[in-house]
């Protein structure tokens, strides 16, 4: 279990962006009549987009809107990890992975960039540009290590790969995310030994077929709808 | 041929993402082909083709796919039936359903109007973790264009309504147990539930519910097409198909393949993964499915292969079907350690023994990496794990356990030198620095 409690520096107040709001109901609606609580998850990642971190105020804010006691709201930001609980730095939140298949790979050393560059991890660079932390298994480990900046994923990192990404977001830049060797997504390093068959790729495939195994006499009448 | 599954015999055409994810690209592989045909049938025709097929749950539990369908009631009440796909992929070394995800969406959103049918639901949510930002992109622009050419939701082309969201995790590695994913579903704390009630008599909102692993669902639709019996020609009686597979650790060339259950644990690392660095010879360990299941030592790694029963009879687990690999330069007790911390972190601390156990037996085993521990607690440790395997409310009490016993099962004796040399190193013992609390 991780313990985590709320920032004791907290803003006054939190207003939702118009484009927050509208995002916030596009998931409201996503789900039955009278269970928008469903969307709290979503709403509280969409506010954090906006501000960067979750607040007190912003946690009473999603409440009313969801029709959700506080307390509920407040369980839900402090115990899902992915929701930073205090302000990060402007240019980069870097979440570096450090779970075995990681570990076993370097993701070590990226950390140690990590603390000679930004400093302890869950603390703002001196320049407040960047915040880092470590994090559990990202579900990317066939690219490992790896790290996830703001919202996306750069993979096969090295030290050196890794501060080359860093120097760019402090200079403003956004870096192409996915993998430092080009790889292509999850294929092996020097491009894919499987799939290079062509016929699976000239539109065959997607000419009318009988399905196999019907019942002989098959059910023509149409499912309900 | 590299493995042993032809490229004409494989599901996930665009793994890498080559070719073109949108709806138009995968017509063209073949999704979409025939699925009016398919919903048209009864859904016990559905769940005996997919009980014909062996399919068994890619989540990790291995269950019976086709089976679990029948399960859900025979005929929808005023409370609607669901489907959740469940797309945490929290487990570590497991990165396969992100490539369904991001590359072949539609496979997968066809397979849940299948499922859909299969199970007289007309309700399919995705349930995917938060920090897969691009995979929500793309999953949500596949599903926007299935429902512009009409193939989800109200007058269905298809015949058949079923209409697909999204719901957005939160990044919990717990919320991948199914009745966690639920609650987190509904807006609440992941915290397991107690079962029964069974999913598929009260699920989310209460309502029959049924949750699959993503690839369950994206590969039902090429079994149908080409047959029950095609998907049951892989692998063995018990383990049949095509699967994907992810390799991670020690390995020349990582990456995600498909290929056909049954296929050596040799094989797949050499053929696919680019072999173990520094050589066959170089390995020391396996852990083939996903953290959560015991290592196996290189001596029987000649011989596994990837099959329910063939690890299972190793003491391990094919569980997602994708294995960390260590090389002779490892640091197994670390590498275990630092997994025992995983455990501690995501434990959600509803149960005394799991919240409790995690993180003494994370304590102890950051000792036992320096050697700082006592012999004597070797035993207690594994005495710790044995207890807190099997007395949990769900199954991430036995996967904090089993890295652990998998490590003593084989390498006890690393550890005992470990502690031994330490011993040596500090001329008269001083105890342990680290209380055992
Ligand atoms: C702690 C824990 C984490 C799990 N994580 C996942 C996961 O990330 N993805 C998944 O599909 N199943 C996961 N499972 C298994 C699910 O509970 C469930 O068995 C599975 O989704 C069922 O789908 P299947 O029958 O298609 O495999 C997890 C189970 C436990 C106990
Ligand atoms: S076993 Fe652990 S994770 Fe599962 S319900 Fe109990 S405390 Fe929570
Ligand atoms: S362990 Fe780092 S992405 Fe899985």
């Amino acid at each position: 279990m991780s313990v985590r409690r709320l920032s004791p520096h907290q803003p006054a107040s939190f207003e939702f962006s118009p484009a927050t709001l509208k995002a916030a109901k596009v998931w409201m609606a996503n789900f039955p009549h009278g269970k928008q609580q469903s969307a709290v998850v979503p709403c509280l990642w969409l506010v954090q987009k906006q501000e960067g971190w979750i607040s007190e105020p912003a946690i009473r804010a999603v409440a009313e809107l969801l029709g959700m006691p506080v307390i509920r709201v407040l369980e839900v930001a402090t115990f899902y990890t992915m929701f930073m609980l205090e302000p990060v730095g402007t240019h980069a939140l870097v979440q570096v992975c450090g779970t075995t298949p990681c570990q076993t790979r370097g993701s070590e050393a990226l950390m140690a960039v990590c603390k000679r560059r930004i400093g302890a991890q869950n603390h703002k660079s001196a320049d407040g540009k960047f915040y880092w932390q470590e994090v559990e298994c990202l579900g990317a480990c066939s690219n490992a290590p790896m790290a996830a900046i703001n919202d996306y994923y750069y993979e096969d990192l090295t030290p050196e790969t890794f501060e080359a990404l860093l120097d760019d977001f402090a200079a403003g830049k956004t870096p192409k995310p996915g993998s430092a060797i080009g790889r292509q997504g999850s294929a092996p390093e020097g491009g894919p030994l499987t799939l290079t068959d062509k016929k699976l790729y000239d539109g065959s495939l997607g000419k009318k077929i009988k399905i196999p195994n019907l019942p002989p006499k098959a059910t023509k009448t149409k499912a309900p709808a | 041929m590299v493995g042993i599954l032809a490229d004409k015999d494989r599901i996930f055409l665009n793994l890498y993402g080559v070719h073109d994810w949108k709806l138009e690209g995968a017509k063209a592989r073949g999704a979409w082909n025939g699925t009016a045909d398919i919903v048209a049938q009864t859904p016990e025709w559905i769940c005996d083709q997919i009980k014909a097929s062996g399919l068994r749950g890619r989540g990790g539990a291995g269950f019976a796919t086709g089976l679990k369908w029948t399960f859900m009631p025979k005929q929808e009440s005023e409370r609607p039936h669901y489907l959740l796909v469940n797309a945490d992929e929290s487990e570590p070394g497991a990165c396969k359903d992100r490539d369904i995800l991001r590359n072949d969406p539609h496979l997968l959103i066809e397979g849940c109007v299948i499922a859909c049918r299969a199970m007289r639901s007309h309700r399919a949510y995705i349930y995917i973790r938060g920090e897969y930002v691009h995979e929500r992109e793309r999953l949500l622009a596949a599903i926007k264009q299935a429902y512009d050419a009409k193939l989800l939701g109200k007058g269905s082309v298809l015949g058949y309504d079923v209409d697909v969201g999204v719901q957005h995790g939160g990044g919990a590695y717990i919320c991948g147990d199914e009745t966690a994913l639920m609650e987190s579903f509904e807006g609440k704390k992941g915290q397991p539930r107690l079962k029964p009630p069974f999913p598929a008599g009260a699920g989310i909102y209460g309502c029959p519910t049924t949750v699959n692993n993503v690839e369950t669902i994206a590969v039902v639709g090429t079994i149908l097409r080409r047959g029950a019996e095609w998907f049951s020609g892989f692998g063995t009686e018990k383990s049949t198909g095509t699967k994907l597979f992810a390799g991670s650790g020690h390995l020349n060339k990582p990456c995600v393949v498909e290929d056909a259950v049954g296929i050596s644990v040799k094989q797949l690392i050499e053929d696919h993964f680019g072999g173990v660095r520094g050589g066959w010879g170089n390995l020391k360990a396996v852990i083939p499915g996903g953290i959560s299941v015991r290592m196996i030592p290189a001596d029987q790694c000649d011989e596994a292969v990837m099959t329910y029963e063939d690890l299972a009879s190793r003491g391990s687990g094919l569980g997602t079907g994708t294995m960390i690999v260590f090389d002779k330069d490892a640091d197994l007790v670390k590498a275990i350690a630092r997994a025992a911390y995983f455990y501690k972190h995501e434990s959600c601390g509803q149960c005394t023994p799991c919240r409790e156990g995690t993180g003494w037996m994370w304590r102890v085993m950051e000792r036992m990496v320096t050697g700082e521990a006592e012999m004597s607690e070797i035993d207690l440790l594994l005495d710790v794990a044995s207890q807190v395997e099997g007395h949990t409310i769900c199954g991430l009490g036995d996967a904090a356990a089993w890295p652990i016993q998998g490590l003593f099962r084989h390498f006890r004796h690393e550890v005992e030198d470990r502690i031994n040399t330490y011993r040596a190193r500090k001329g008269s013992y001083a105890g342990a620095t680290i209380a055992a609390e």
